[in-house]
């Protein structure tokens, strides 16, 4: 699934300001300024204009009414970004309201504590870029080949701009006893930083506002009932079968999955050679990082599954077409993967050998946001714990608990037992030698 | 016939216990730590542990003290006489009521075995899990302190020294028992006066 030949509907998010096809100038002017700097809550994209605003009264979909946009009202109501602003997009990642990412949706434009504790629209009231710091118009934060910019240190006194770490803020050992001078809990809470990011301990769940999208199978999508699409809804309020989008699986309240990481992501590209894990997932886009990289941090991931088209022959992932009208091959108006795939590829100028096949996928998303408040963050035994443990699967660093050194523990014990057995029986025998005795 | 010695004087019973019971909560915690009991949870485990761990440092610090000032050091200088005879008191001489065959006296409390035992306690096992769990207690000081190791490195030689005290702890205690009566060494490690034969 790519942007490429569904621009027009994927570009009212991914940034262009009337991108409708691979031509598109990316030179700064054609920024959108008011997507960011509305303050009004009126300025909004119609979701399939190529990233313009309606405007005159539009509906969607044959349901939901776009306005027209008074420009020159919203022209004269620019201000800073807010939740709400970022969340137009940011909240909807996927198509839907939580549907990407898990530790983002709209219910954070108004969080309490307990949600987000930075963002507590009662508390600190943080906006995303409270900590998404810009410089000129940069926003920190991004995941792609370079990390988040920012060093691991505290921001201040040497401000180099960049909040976007945690440590910018709480600095690299950053638990404190508020009462007591020395607090041996926090001292060594204190020693993990150097390999567990605070992400870990502190963002215990995702998916904890809306329910989030776990598995999105492609492959069933196109059915129709009595000719007509389906749109089957789930006990979370989210369809779990969708005429356009195949079957859908949603969870609340989900255990991460925990990497190393670097803070780079590793990105499969359309048209190169499929990489597969132990599961025989493709892996589309992959946390960078190794125990052995002391840049390296131990992280918490949404992973999403799915089933998406490929080509078996050619052994690479494909880009189908979704949007467009009746007749251009795409799949949301033909409904059929050979041509969706063949339009796609076609405009992507990428090789298809014709053929289209189903394959299962993972991505990971980093969890970094709705951090609860401090009491629900995980307690050591989380992680050490000798099975089932959050890290359990983490190589490369000892757990105390949850490692141990098999032949030692072998030895030790049996020595312990050939060394018990021997007092009793030792003990024994002067017990029995001596009521003879008597 | 039998004689009330003082033999053990009231630090020398105050370390002692102490000793005992930190070093039991520190194999019961410790183990905790390790994964192989589940007693008090994880984490408090780990405080136990650390302030049991401390707090033999300090007695130790207070031992070692009292040892080089008082003297009392020289009973655990090694001597090779009557080995042989003790051991062979142990395995066979003790079912036939003989007597043991080192004569405890006030100026030498204790037998060439346990000169031996404790002298490696003390010189081997209690540096080895000092040094050992000190640095793991240290961990992220490493680049000051310029100690290159690795956390489960230490941990390998932390968890043998823990086996090493295990095993000490169960020959300890039941030898113990092996008085005349059988309470009278524990007796007179609680109250300081024992019953020899002279």
């Amino acid at each position: 699934m790519a942007v490429t030949s569904n621009w027009c509907r994927c570009t009212s998010c991914h940034a262009g300001y009337g991108w409708k096809d691979k031509s598109y100038d990316f030179s700064p002017e054609k920024i959108d300024c008011l997507v960011c700097h509305d303050i009004t809550g009126t300025y909004k994209k119609f979701p399939t204009d190529c990233g313009y605003p309606p405007l005159k009264d539009k509906v969607f979909a044959g349901k939901k009414l776009f306005k027209a946009v008074n420009l020159s009202y919203v022209a004269q109501h620019v201000g800073r970004s807010s939740r709400e602003s970022c969340g137009k997009c940011h909240f909807y990642s996927g198509g839907g309201d939580g549907v990407k990412r898990g530790d983002i949706d709209s219910t954070l434009i108004a969080p309490s504590k307990e949600l987000d504790v930075h963002m507590d629209a009662k508390g600190l009231n943080f906006t995303c870029a409270t900590c998404h710091t810009t410089t000129a118009h940069e926003i920190d934060g991004r995941h792609y080949d370079t990390p988040a910019p920012g060093k691991r240190r505290l921001a201040l006194p040497e401000d180099d701009g960049h909040r976007v770490r945690c440590e910018a803020c709480h600095g690299a050992r950053p638990h404190r006893d508020e009462k007591r001078l020395f607090s041996l809990r926090h001292l060594k809470l204190n020693d993990h930083t150097d390999r567990v990011a605070c992400q870990t301990c502190h963002v215990p769940l995702y998916g904890r506002g809306l329910p989030t999208n776990t598995y999105w199978d492609w492959s069933t999508a196109g059915r129709f009932k009595d000719g007509k699409p389906i749109v089957e809804m789930g006990p979370l309020g989210r369809p779990v079968y969708h005429t356009k989008k195949g079957t859908l699986k949603w969870g609340k309240n989900l255990v991460p999955e925990y990497r190393w990481y670097n803070g780079a992501m590793s990105y499969l590209l359309p048209g190169e050679p499929l990489r597969t894990n132990e599961k025989g997932q493709v892996v589309l886009i992959a946390p960078e990082g190794s125990p052995d990289d002391p840049d390296s941090r131990i992280f918490p991931f949404k992973p999403h599954y799915g089933r998406q088209p490929y080509d078996p022959v050619r052994k690479t992932m494909v880009i189908p077409k979704l949007f467009g009208k009746k007749g251009s091959g795409a799949f949301w108006a033909d409904y059929d993967w050979q041509k969706a795939v063949a339009a796609g590829m076609a405009e992507a100028g990428l090789p298809f050998s014709g053929k289209v096949d189903f394959i299962e996928t993972v991505y990971y998303l980093p969890l970094s946001h709705m951090v609860p408040p401090k009491e629900k963050a995980l307690q050591c035994v989380a992680c050490h714990v000798r099975e089932g443990g959050r890290l359990a699967a983490i190589q490369g660093v000892y757990i105390p608990a949850r490692d141990r050194f098999v032949s030692v523990d072998r030895i030790g014990r049996a020595l312990c037992l050939v060394l018990l057995s021997f007092v009793l029986v030792h003990g024994l025998a002067r017990i029995i030698i001596g009521l003879k005795r008597k | 016939m039998k004689q009330r010695l003082y033999l053990y004087s009231r630090f020398e019973r105050f370390w002692h216990w102490t000793q005992a019971a930190l070093i039991i909560l520190l194999l019961l915690s410790g183990f905790e730590i390790h994964g192989s009991l589940e007693i008090w949870g994880f984490e408090q485990a780990f405080y136990l542990h650390v302030y049991c761990g401390f707090g033999l440092i300090v007695l130790t610090a207070f031992a070692v003290f009292w040892h080089l000032t008082t003297g009392a050091w020289r009973h655990y200088w090694p001597v090779k006489e009557k080995i042989p005879q003790i051991c062979y008191y142990y395995l066979v001489g003790i079912f036939r009521g003989e007597p043991h065959p080192f004569e405890k006296r006030p100026d030498q409390k204790l037998n060439p075995l346990q000169r031996l035992a404790y002298m490696f306690l003390k010189l081997v096992l209690f540096p080895l899990q000092f040094v050992t769990g000190v640095l793991l207690f240290l961990y992220q000081w490493w680049p000051k302190l310029g100690v290159k190791a690795t956390f489960s490195g230490l941990a390998y030689w932390h968890l043998i020294g823990a086996y090493a005290f295990l095993l000490f702890l169960i020959l300890h205690a039941y030898l113990a028992t092996t008085g005349r009566p059988w309470y009278n060494h524990l007796r007179g490690m609680i109250l300081g006066w024992e019953e020899v034969c002279v």
